[in-house]
């Protein structure tokens, strides 16, 4: 699936490629350390800094009050003054707590002060529905921070991403957030031994085809690539992108293969109004209109918040289902 | 005003029930300020009883559901610390608000929640308190004057004090009362409240359950300080301690603060020293080694049930009969809410998008 030569690869879930992730850097870099709650003794809710305290010490591996402003800051003022933080807010939704650090500090700082501060903090966070976590656990609000000059995003869909992602953000010498998907934890796939890097700003063709485009985010990577397999017995063939990054977005992959397909459908788990596709879809039209044979079309969210019961969730959460209805309408069929 | 402590596990209050008007000159002669607080009556020492039974077995059985897997998401319990909400909500009035915490259906309970709507909401139907749409970290009842459960730690107590705003623009007597961690008391939110409380002497109750943990971090490694009441001075309200499991010390230490709020004398931190005896999600949890089984077993020799239970009938309040006709009764009641709840619908796709405005009030 992925670019780059594995030697020692082996099977890993998403969950512990995560923590290797973290591992590598806390490893190459002596100025890392990860803060966050229960990230050290508990080795994190999720289990991805299992570990972690055992090989690096309390130092760097900071279990922290529930705080986020101060966690965030700590971010921020540590990651200004010569340190290389990594910042674990639990859930994406408690972002809430700390966005005037996220917002006015980290995003900004650089830019007020004429480019003389430098933030290399990574920021991990948890979106996405799927568990009855209901409205306050469960968000995707990438596009809250793919709006912040200064910042950027990513949202590896895969176990080789995640990992290799945190090392790219924890390289990089900017503020990065790397939003993780809690429906993927379990998902398991080759992921190589030893540090490497996916970069940051380059999205990845998961799958050649002609018909259409589907532009896809995070975990609906694979309701996506579910939607295309099944759209291949109905003699479509998509091709399917996974756009990884938010901000910067790759925009020159997506109208390449627009221009091959000339057709194109964005994914994404948020909510669909000011969500992130529509911002894909203006970037589309303004550089490939005359590629075009249709309207660019969405599949996401509807405009309410995640709801808790199994049985409204199912329907909130878009899937290979919707897309295959959305994609049977671009395609007037 | 200086913050003012009592020591924990004070003993008089229980006593007091059994010969009220001998106990209470022994409570004034102990104390400098005089007591505003009636001791509780029969009926009063019955209700809690009840309102913590109600809470273990509702709370016991939501366990059991969500290992069978009849409840999704996330459950946060709230067996041990019933005497909190017992002791706290026996002074409310459905027009006095609460707001809670993740751990929040003890609350829902004693304010007066009933087991059906309650049920149903967890496992997510339609006939639950918020139809299916809040489930367990968001149940709350409007009308029962409980502004939510709430999935972010720290985000009951600016409400709570927006509530005693509220009442005091609207000039009636009622109180807010916020509920809310050890682990919550490091939020930057409830500094806020409870700065802003203090500066306009609202009829709001800030009640820390100090659990002694946040998840699985304890409290001597998320705070320098043992008592959370210690921060009520920075405040500039009082600071109360009381013995979380005895629901006798809660009644008494939230019924001071209680009437000094209606009576515009501004807000109390009170802080109950209790501990959860399940995980911090569900019964078992993640399985992590962050508490000894000895200090489980130390906190349950305390136990706030089986301790009043046994006072109940020293003081001849209750039989053991009696008693036991309570625990069968709400066992019966919490079996026809699970059934209730099993045999009602889902929520329609339709009612998604509704809610989500007051399409009435457009
Ligand atoms: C803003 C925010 N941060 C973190 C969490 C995750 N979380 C849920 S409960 C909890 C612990 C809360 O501890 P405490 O306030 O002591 O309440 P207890 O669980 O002990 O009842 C944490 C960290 C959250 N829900 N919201
Ligand atoms: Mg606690």
């Amino acid at each position: 699936m992925s670019e780059a030569a594995k030697p020692q690869a082996r099977e890993l879930p998403y969950v512990m490629a995560i923590n290797e992730g973290i591992r590598e850097v806390l490893r190459e870099q002596q100025d890392a350390f990860i803060a966050g709650e229960d990230v050290a003794v508990a080795g994190s809710v999720y289990g991805y800094c299992t570990g972690l305290l055992d090989e690096f010490g309390p130092d760097r591996v900071v279990d922290t009050p529930i705080s986020e402003k101060g966690i965030m800051g700590l971010g921020v003022g540590a990651s200004a003054t010569g340190c290389r933080p990594i910042i674990d807010l639990m859930f994406m939704d408690f972002i809430g707590e700390c966005m005037d650090e996220v917002a006015n500090q980290m995003a900004k700082m650089r830019f007020m002060f004429g480019g003389k501060a430098t933030l290399p903090v990574t920021v991990l966070t948890m979106g996405g529905a799927g568990g009855s976590l209901a409205a306050q656990h469960s968000q995707s609000l990438e596009a809250w921070l793919a709006h912040l000059p200064g910042m950027k995003v990513c949202m590896p869909s895969d176990a080789y991403d995640a990992k290799g992602m945190i090392i790219s953000a924890c390289r990089d010498d900017n503020p990065v957030f790397v939003v993780l998907n809690k429906a993927s934890l379990a998902m398991t796939m080759e992921v190589p031994e030893g540090p490497y890097e996916v970069p940051l700003g380059e999205a990845c063709v998961r799958r050649q085809g002609t018909n259409l485009t589907i532009v896809a985010f995070g975990r609906m990577v694979h309701e996506a690539m579910a939607a295309a397999d099944k759209l291949k017995d109905l003699g479509i063939d998509a091709e399917v992108i996974d756009a990884r990054s938010v901000q910067p977005f790759d925009t020159a992959t997506v109208v390449n293969s627009i221009k091959k397909t000339h057709r194109a459908l964005v994914i994404h788990e948020a909510v669909k109004f000011g969500g992130i596709g529509g911002e894909i879809t203006a970037q589309i039209q303004e550089e490939a209109f005359d590629y075009l044979d249709a309207p660019v079309m969405r599949v996401a969210a509807p405009f309410s918040p995640v709801p808790f019961s199994p049985a409204l969730e199912q329907v909130y959460i878009p899937n290979a289902e919707s897309i295959i209805a959305k994609v049977k309408e671009t395609l007037e069929l | 005003m200086a913050a003012k402590k009592k020591p924990a596990a004070k003993k008089s209050p229980v006593k007091k029930a059994a010969a009220p008007k001998a106990k209470t000159a022994v409570a004034k002669a102990k104390k400098a300020p005089a007591r505003k607080v009636k001791g509780p009556s029969d009926k009063v020492l019955k209700e809690m009883h009840l309102k913590m039974v109600r809470i273990r077995r509702f709370e016991e059985s939501a366990g059991k559901m969500m290992e069978d897997g009849k409840i999704p998401g996330a459950l946060h319990l709230y067996v041990g610390q019933e005497a909190v909400a017992a002791g706290v909500m026996q002074h409310l009035s459905n027009q006095d608000w609460i707001t809670s915490t993740h751990r929040g259906h003890g609350h829902l309970v004693a304010k007066g929640g009933e087991f059906k709507p309650m049920f149903a909401e967890l496992f997510g139907r339609a006939t639950g308190y918020c139809k299916g749409k809040g489930g367990s970290m968001h149940i709350s009842s409007m009308d029962l004057g409980m502004l939510g459960a709430n999935g972010i730690v720290g985000g009951g107590p600016p409400i709570a004090m927006g509530a005693a705003f509220s009442n005091k623009f609207r000039k009636n007597k009622n109180v807010s009362v916020a509920f809310f961690g050890d682990g919550a008391s490091n939020e930057g939110s409830v500094h806020e409240a409870a700065n802003m409380a203090a500066l306009y002497k609202l009829p709001c109750i800030f009640v820390c359950e100090n659990n002694g943990y946040g998840e699985y971090t304890s409290q001597a490694r998320h705070q320098a300080i043992v008592d959370v009441a210690d921060r009520a001075a920075g405040y500039g309200m009082p600071g109360v301690i009381c013995d979380g499991m005895d629901v006798m010390a809660v009644y008494e230490a939230a019924g001071e603060a209680i009437e000094r709020a209606r009576n515009g004398g501004g807000p109390t931190l009170l802080e109950c020293k209790t501990y959860r005896y399940y995980d911090h999600v569900g019964v078992r949890g993640m399985g992590l080694n962050y508490r000894t089984d000895e200090e489980i077993e130390a906190w349950k020799k305390k136990d706030a049930i089986e301790g009043f239970e046994k006072r109940l009938m020293q003081l001849g309040v209750m039989t053991q009969k009696q008693i036991e006709a309570v625990h069968t009764t709400v066992a019966k009641d919490v079996e026809e809410a699970i059934e209730y709840a099993n045999e009602s619908p889902y929520p329609g796709p339709e009612t998604l998008l509704e809610n989500v405005y007051n399409e009435k009030g457009a």
